[in-house]
């Protein structure tokens, strides 16, 4: 049986992890390949990468990390941020991705997320959305796309755009509530549920974990195949082991071998 | 032993590489894995893994433009008996036919085709992505010490096609989602998993130690 995914999140800027994890002694706190050798080793399912890098130029240091992840774990790896066209994508791969995630881009332009399905296949390619809620109260729901980590809004209907951007190849959603990002209130369910609802690809739940119930929520109420969270992993809130046998106890199918402590 | 892991610019060979020398210390024996594509290193060869990341028919385009190198394989593999490993779409390129965005022959050294996993169960989404167990259907020295079954390791899976073998001597382990996912096939010399090796950890190491340990 197809297991449930706990994805921790690193955001990495100029090669650097910007907060860095502290529940484990690293030699080097700022350096992603400790931190994803270090969630490689707690269990995790997969990894992402964010690279939040403003400019272009310094591409080379972010598919250095890349390479030397792919090097030193045995773990799936998404990485994403800046990436503005199939060549982005293919020097990602190469470098040792194994998805890598286009946000802005898909934005701008959807045809990206066709001609880099038919390079590279659905599989490989994920489609980050960032969605706001825009209805009022008593008003229908509707969440609407922003960029620019939620300050630019576009007009875009998320739930419309997800169903486009799975009809044209993508083969993941990672979406993200802006509205509950760094709140730890939960996933927005309501807005998780709609897009998992509305595309057949698998959706990754992201923005305002804060508890170990909101993880099992955004499965069994949002519909989520993946659930990925940074700040209560980083911080040691909760380790990956506590995360997946709070969600096997809750009753979803979680792979719980390699996890620390586990014979 | 000398281990060629073909280089056809289809993906990265990092991960697959170090966890092939990591199952080479678990054998206990010496030896290098030459990443190229180079027919003079695979006919030297004692093992040879076939990766791949991608889209069949780019992967198969990739494989046919570096000259010589299905000429190599092919002796290498099906004349001389070398154990050769495909991974992910390097063991989907081992069928007749994919049927990836049109029609693409394959290698045809497992008959059988590439189809679009179709999950009798409408609401599991495809992609197939994550990790699952196996079970097994055919015995076959690769899952030696393996635990199978759903309370057994698991595998990365990371695909939206598999692999149906003709027949079923050719099918070895299967993944279960809304009916059954072709996991491994193997013939002869020739094996393939659909999943990711490099990327499963226990289970993956496990097996790729057992690919190097094999002697058909």
């Amino acid at each position: 049986m197809l297991k449930k995914r706990v994805i921790p999140c690193l955001d990495v800027k100029n090669g650097r992890v910007v907060k860095g994890i502290n529940f484990v002694d690293l030699a080097d706190v700022g350096d992603p390949v400790e931190s994803a050798k270090a969630y490689d080793a707690a269990g995790a399912d997969e990894l992402c990468f964010l690279d939040i890098t403003a400019s272009h130029e310094n591409r080379g240091t972010l598919l250095d990390v890349v390479r030397r992840t792919a090097e030193n774990c045995f773990m799936p790896v998404t990485v994403g941020g800046g990436v503005r066209d199939v060549e982005d994508v293919r020097a990602l791969m190469l470098a040792g991705a194994d998805k890598v995630s286009i946000n802005t881009a898909a934005v701008r332009d959807r045809s990206i997320v066709g001609r880099a399905a038919e390079k590279f296949g659905a599989q490989a390619i994920v489609v980050a959305i960032d969605a706001k809620k825009v209805s009022r109260e008593g008003e229908l729901p509707r969440w609407e796309i922003f960029t620019h980590g939620g300050r630019n809004p576009t007009g875009i209907d998320a739930i419309a755009f997800a169903r486009e951007v799975a009809d044209l190849g993508a083969g993941e959603i990672l979406l993200t509530s802006m509205d509950r990002d760094g709140t730890k209130s939960g996933f927005d369910l309501a807005l998780t549920r709609a897009v998992s609802d509305a595309v057949t690809v698998p959706v990754v739940a992201s923005g305002g974990v804060g508890t170990l119930d909101h993880l099992v929520e955004g499965i069994r109420e949002g519909g989520a195949s993946a659930v990925l969270a940074a700040s209560i992993f980083h911080y040691g809130t909760f380790s990956i082991a506590e995360a997946k046998r709070h969600m096997a106890r809750a009753g979803l199918p979680m792979r719980l071998d390699g996890l620390e402590g586990t014979p | 032993m000398r281990i060629a892991l073909i280089d056809y610019g289809a993906g990265n060979l990092h991960s697959a590489a170090k966890a092939l020398m990591r199952a080479l210390d678990e054998t206990g024996q010496r030896g290098e894995v030459i990443m190229g594509a180079d027919p003079d290193v695979i006919a030297s060869a004692d093992r040879i893994v076939l990766p791949g990341d991608g889209a069949f028919r780019d992967c198969r385009e990739n494989l046919a433009i570096v000259h010589g190198l299905e000429a190599a394989l092919d002796h290498a593999v099906r004349g001389k008996g070398r154990p050769f490993l495909g991974i992910c779409v390097g063991m989907q390129l081992l069928a007749t036919r994919g049927l990836e965005r049109g029609i693409t022959a394959g290698l045809g050294w497992i008959p059988g085709d590439v189809v679009r996993l179709a999950p009798a169960d409408p609401a599991l989404k495809v992609p197939h992505m994550g990790w699952n167990t196996l079970a097994m259907t055919s015995s076959h020295p690769v899952l030696e010490g393996i635990a199978l079954g759903p309370q057994g390791l698991h595998a990365y899976f990371l695909h939206s096609y598999h692999l149906i073998p003709e027949g079923t001597g050719n099918l070895i382990a299967t993944a279960a989602y809304g009916g059954p996912v072709s996991a491994i096939v193997g013939r002869d010399t020739v094996v393939g998993t659909q999943f990711h090796p490099e990327k499963s950890q226990v289970l993956g190491v496990k097996l790729l130690a057992n690919f190097l340990k094999w002697a058909p």
